[in-house]
């Protein structure tokens, strides 16, 4: 656990870990019998963690899908997938690398897959220009999704990002435009498109990837307008409203589900996807493929018309005649 | 034509004076004193430097369509609190409180009209109604308003000024983008006419839906057009490279880069949205030279 990084709520628990450490150390240089004394600290520490995790407010959630080890979209197309090939360009005027994509067998048939994809240091970081895509990423996206059309394979989408680039770059070349073409593409696209929300699904860079036929979200994931430090700062003036501003944003997972903005929540292993990266794909394999299951259902025809109700019912307003 | 009486007996429910009530007003990009009467009779554009004022949604409404057309749809579904949500303020509050400035109960005013006796749909944005944002009320506006353009078979206009989504209804003021643009692959798939209008500002959200995304895209001179809305303070963008920014966000660049069909002044919208129809229209007529 010695290169585990922990969040500002675990540090209890880094805490405890490294006394049980010290403790263990001191006993084997002086020869000393501490079974009991650890088992006790141990027993403490599994209580701690339940109470941390159990709990999670929506901020702390917030932080998880941001955790420097949280595992990324090639993590889960290696785990969940086979025979990957990735496509690169968007034909237009290059290759984004804030967005994957490409062929690969799910579960023995191929399909397009898509994702989001942050580094995990700071020259892959800059390389996927920290997952923020340029307007490039939405247009190879788009470009794949129509390869998907044309052979009739399913698209899985893995969303995952703090936001669409805000620069130069992307304004000349249009990152709304981009967004927006993608938006209006994937409702008519005629094959079953799987959405998964794994980490952070910021506003229209999230949804840029985002419509389809059924959206999955991990349990730990978020998924809004704006990100909490903006918000807060927007609303309340004032950076430290974070915490309130993830509340009153009902961010995460569940928030949504009841919200009937996702169709199904995938369960992350204790503590986080990072804790256990094995168990995490493997649940999302599972909900991938029940998703892709009932989709396949749907005749290919009726897709679209499905896909436009479905986002046409989302939103709630007063109405009296 | 008398622009202003044209409002005035045609949506008389509506008018809400925007621009200063009296009777002289300096522009506030050449600091020209302008007669009021002379700016609403040019559709709000300062006779010195052809500024373009905001004007609101219902005024605007009365600038492109003939009189007395209009006929709104959805004014019954109205901006509501999804969230419960508190920032500084209760939503609700601040919902009260626009309704309140603007006799609007969201920040979309849409319906159908004509245009030289070609009917049209027609949805334009309210920006003084929280700065035109879109939420859930705003999206449905819209989509009941594509819906009657497929069912009648009308080109469809959207004329979009909004900071963006309404942080207030968070995820549901995302999902009216997806909802809207979704809407419109059906009306484009029906072989229909949209019209895109941007004036200023449309950044954000709605920018990076509806707006964008016109068959035919139309600015209005020097209108703010963008993804990053100017609400994005205190970032580490430096103050050069905001200023690079927003100088790309003109229109006139917005056009350079290929992202706009052309720039409109306001007062020649009406006729160019007029041609626009006729020659995409379904039976055109002809035009002997
Ligand atoms: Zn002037």
């Amino acid at each position: 656990m010695s290169d585990r990084s922990y969040l500002d709520f675990e540090q209890p628990l880094a805490e405890l870990e490294e006394k049980i450490a010290a403790l263990r150390e001191r006993a084997k240089a002086e020869g000393l019998d501490v079974t009991d004394a650890i088992e006790v600290l141990e027993k403490r520490h599994e209580k701690l963690e339940r109470d941390i995790f159990r709990n999670l407010t929506r901020w702390q959630k917030y932080q998880l899908s941001r955790h420097p080890q949280r595992p990324y979209s090639l993590d889960y197309i290696d785990r969940i997938t086979s025979d990957f090939i990735e496509l690169h360009g968007d034909r237009c005027s290059g290759n984004d690398q804030a967005i994957v994509g490409g062929l690969a067998y799910f579960e023995g048939h191929p399909i397009v897959v898509i994702g989001q994809q942050k580094g995990r240091n700071t020259s892959e970081n800059l390389k996927r220009n920290f997952g923020l895509p340029h307007p490039e990423g939405y247009r190879k996206a788009l470009r794949l999704m129509q390869l998907a059309a044309k052979f009739g394979r399913p698209v899985l989408c893995m969303v995952d990002t703090p936001g669409a680039f805000p620069g130069l770059a992307s304004e000349q070349r249009s990152i709304s435009e981009a967004i927006a073409r993608n938006l209006l593409e994937m409702a008519r696209l005629p094959v079953p498109i799987v959405v998964a929300i794994i980490g952070e699904g910021a506003s229209g860079g999230a949804l840029g990837i985002g419509v389809g036929d059924q959206i999955l979200m991990l349990e730990n994931a978020w998924y809004s307008v704006i990100n909490p430090e903006s918000c807060s700062l927007i609303l309340w003036r004032n950076r430290d409203k974070r915490t309130e501003a993830a509340e009153a944003m009902k961010i995460a997972a569940e928030d949504l589900l009841a919200l009937g903005i996702i169709d199904c929540i995938v369960p992350e292993p204790y503590g986080g996807a990072h804790r256990n990266v094995e168990l995490a794909a493997q649940n999302l394999k599972k909900a991938v493929s029940d998703a892709l299951a009932e989709i396949v259902k749907i005749p290919v025809e009726n897709l679209s018309k499905l896909r436009v109700e479905k986002f046409n019912r989302m939103g709630i307003w007063e109405e009296f005649r | 034509m008398n622009w202003f009486n044209k409002l005035k007996s045609g949506i008389r429910t509506l008018v809400r004076k925007r621009m200063p009530e009296n009777i002289w007003v300096k522009c506030e990009r050449c600091e020209q004193i302008v007669y009021r009467k002379k700016l609403e009779q040019n559709t709000g554009i300062c006779p010195h430097c052809k500024h373009h004022f905001r004007i609101s949604s219902a005024e605007y409404i009365a600038a492109v369509l003939d009189v007395d057309s209009f006929e709104e749809i959805g004014r019954e579904v109205k901006s509501a609190d999804p969230l419960a949500f508190v920032d500084l303020q209760p939503y609700p509050d601040r919902i009260k409180e626009y309704r309140k400035r603007t006799n609007m109960d969201a920040a979309v005013l849409a319906g159908v009209g004509k245009i030289n006796d070609v009917p049209v749909g027609i949805a334009v944005h309210e920006f003084g109604f929280m700065g035109g944002s879109l939420g859930s009320a705003e999206g449905e506006r819209i989509c009941r308003v594509i819906d009657r353009c497929m069912r009648d078979q009308l080109p469809l206009i959207i004329v979009c000024r909004s900071g963006g989504a309404r942080m207030q209804e968070s995820i549901f003021s995302l999902m009216q983008m997806a909802k809207v643009n979704a809407k419109l692959s059906q009306f484009a798939d029906a072989g229909l006419l949209f019209i895109s209008v941007l004036i200023d500002p449309t950044t954000a959200g709605v920018n990076a839906s509806y707006a964008s995304i016109g068959d035919i895209n139309i600015a209005e001179p020097n209108a703010l057009i963008g993804f990053t809305g100017s609400r994005i303070t205190g970032s580490s963008v430096s103050a050069s490279e905001m200023e690079a920014l927003r100088q790309a966000q003109r229109a006139e660049q917005v056009l350079e880069h290929g992202f706009v069909d052309m720039i409109v002044s306001r007062d020649k919208m009406r006729s160019t949205l007029s041609q626009l129809i006729e020659m995409l229209s379904k039976n055109p007529s002809e035009v002997t030279s």
